[in-house]
């Protein structure tokens, strides 16, 4: 039996996926979800073989909801319009559906994903699309982490430094650190260029938060934030701190 | 151009008739100093009609060529040489009609205080009407000006009342054809509402004012569309003040409004979401608050889009020339704008 999740907000594009679902007998929906919260919890209690997710949720795009999962399912997007997310499904998704969908276009969405299905490496393009360098607006003014059944929106601007930890980033701010699994690359992308610096291959820091910068072993520097937290600055990080200080 | 004819023909009748009249004063004048009246007759009919022609011609030509300001001495030397020109030509024509010999001598002695005198009227003549069609001209040039204003004016309006959200429409049509299957009564009536709803948007006139009632008929018409696309979680609650259905507002203002509001409400806030619209008659005009609920703590980040109600303040800002008719604000959990419709 193949278990499917739906993700949507509106009810009534869930019900026509479960329609067109229901010529297939071997796939079993397992829960509807309005939300991506829901689709969390529903995704990590059933272990789903496919979901089938909508891009614009309530509180956090299907994106940001797919990169909270340790091990995420096939994916089939359905979108409306998403011109970013477009980009990203011809990548990388299994397939993407522009609503409103035809039974056939639906049809061979599943045909596509049966077929791709048992091939090794099926896993490894959703996680790729979470890797991918086209982000959702959303995603470039916040941030959206897990500590363990909790799910936390981090602004930007409450962001006071990233540090490197292994496969993670610890996300430092006021009320804590989180552990997001994502790259220094890709934060480095991501954040506004005109407030985050990554002044060491280990960490970025937002410049607001800089209270003084002190020499430190040959070549290298420390900065101290208003936190009192002290991050190291290397010898190429030292020049990009400065030019963005603009001293 | 026909009131520009008109002035112009009236224009020149002008100058006739002021021509006649000097050179009816001529005429007296030189009998009066005991010429004969037929010698002072034709001694002022030509040398009048001779300069009321170069008058005219001046005229003509300065209509279709003026030099640039600074450029005065060529008008000045041109009038000089055109008055001597009148000069050698009136001695010679009145010489010819004339043979009186104490004209002729007085036509000699006068021929200096001649030729000053239409030095002064032909550049008389050029001043005015260097004067005249540079006004004019400048005059044609703010209006055609003001034409292209407006139109560019009117142009931004219409594209900012066009701004329909692709999202909606897509998310509409995929509701329907899900319900074309379980229930295709409620499907054909969701058609017809979309149908009129977009009937509604692609009306021409931007600057057209309607009753609220007639805008909040539309709105309802976007509202129950946005109810079957998300079921329970949306409610509305719309209140109209005494007096206020009959106000007059630019149509189609308050559906981006309150999409927006609905936006923000849904996608911000988990659990059901009500919008309300209250529309009030005070103080002469018309005030629209629309409240939303939101999330301060993950919006933020948004707030600098200005919630999205830019478009709406440019085009309030073209309709009235004020940038103070629209106003938001967040307390708790509520999102608040207020727009104002200044009523005649």
């Amino acid at each position: 039996m193949i278990k499917a999740i739906l993700i949507d907000d509106e009810p009534l594009a869930r019900s026509i996926i479960a329609e067109y679902l229901g010529n297939y007998s071997e796939v079993s929906i397992v829960q509807e979800c309005g939300d991506g919260f829901e689709g969390v919890k529903a995704i990590t209690q059933h272990q789903p073989d496919l979901i089938f997710l909508d891009v614009q949720m309530p509180k956090i795009n299907g994106f940001e909801m797919l990169e909270l999962l340790e091990t995420p399912p096939s994916v089939i997007f359905t979108t409306a319009f998403d011109e970013y997310a477009m980009k990203a499904f011809e990548a990388h998704a299994v397939d993407y559906l522009l609503k409103p969908f035809s039974k056939e276009r639906f049809d061979k969405a599943i045909k596509k994903w049966m077929d791709s299905r048992g091939k090794s490496g099926e896993k490894k393009e959703v996680e790729s699309l979470v890797e991918t360098t086209i982000h959702s607006p959303e995603q470039h003014n916040r941030v959206v982490v897990k500590t363990g059944s909790k799910i936390r929106i981090i602004p930007m601007h409450e962001i006071h430094y990233l540090e490197a930890d292994d496969d993670y980033v610890k996300i430092h701010t006021a009320e804590g650190s989180y552990l997001k699994k994502k790259t220094m690359g890709y934060f480095e992308e991501v954040l506004d260029k005109a407030h985050f610096v990554r002044v060491h291959r280990s960490y970025i820091l937002q410049v607001q938060q800089v209270t003084r910068i002190e020499p430190y072993e040959k070549e290298s520097h420390l900065a101290i934030l208003k936190s009192g937290a002290r991050i190291p600055i290397s010898k190429t990080g030292y020049p990009k701190l400065k030019s963005i200080l603009g001293i | 151009m026909p009131a520009q004819q008109i002035t112009n023909t009236k224009m020149s009748l002008l100058i006739v008739f002021m021509w006649i009249v000097w050179a009816c004063i001529q005429a007296w004048a030189l009998a009066w100093s005991g010429f004969p009246v037929q010698t002072a007759v034709i001694d002022s009919l030509v040398s009048n009609g001779l300069l009321m022609g170069i008058g005219l011609a001046v005229r003509n030509m300065l209509r279709f060529y003026r030099p640039g300001r600074g450029k005065f001495f060529y008008i000045f030397a041109w009038n000089f040489f055109i008055a001597a020109i009148w000069v050698v030509a009136i001695k010679w024509a009145l010489s010819q009609l004339i043979t009186d010999p104490a004209y002729l001598i007085f036509l000699n002695k006068s021929l200096p205080v001649r030729f000053f005198i239409a030095f002064l009227m032909t550049g008389w003549m050029a001043l005015i009407h260097w004067l005249l069609f540079t006004f004019e001209e400048n005059r044609e040039n703010e209006k055609r000006k003001a034409d292209s204003d407006k139109l560019a004016k009117d142009a931004e309006l219409y594209k900012l009342r066009q701004q329909l959200h692709p999202h909606f429409l897509f998310n509409s049509l995929n509701s329907i054809s899900s319900l074309t299957g379980s229930r295709p009564e409620e499907a054909r009536h969701m058609i017809q509402q979309l149908a009129d709803f977009l009937r509604g948007t692609l009306k021409n006139d931007e600057k057209m004012l309607v009753s609220l009632e007639e805008e909040l008929h539309y709105l309802q018409l976007y509202l129950d569309i946005e109810k079957v696309r998300f079921g329970h979680r949306l409610s509305t609650e719309i209140k109209t003040g005494e007096g206020s259905i009959q106000s007059q507002i630019p149509q189609m203002l308050l559906q981006p409004i309150v999409e927006n509001a609905i936006k923000f409400g849904l996608y911000d806030t988990m659990g059901t979401v009500t919008i309300s619209v209250n529309a009030v008659r005070e103080n002469g005009q018309l005030a629209i608050t629309i409240k939303n609920p939101f999330d301060p703590q993950t919006s933020q980040s948004r707030q600098g889009t200005g919630f999205g109600l830019n478009s709406i303040q440019r085009r309030l800002y073209l309709l009235y020339a004020r940038k103070d008719l629209i106003v938001t604000k967040a307390e708790g959990n509520i999102f608040t704008t207020i727009v104002i419709i200044p009523q005649a």
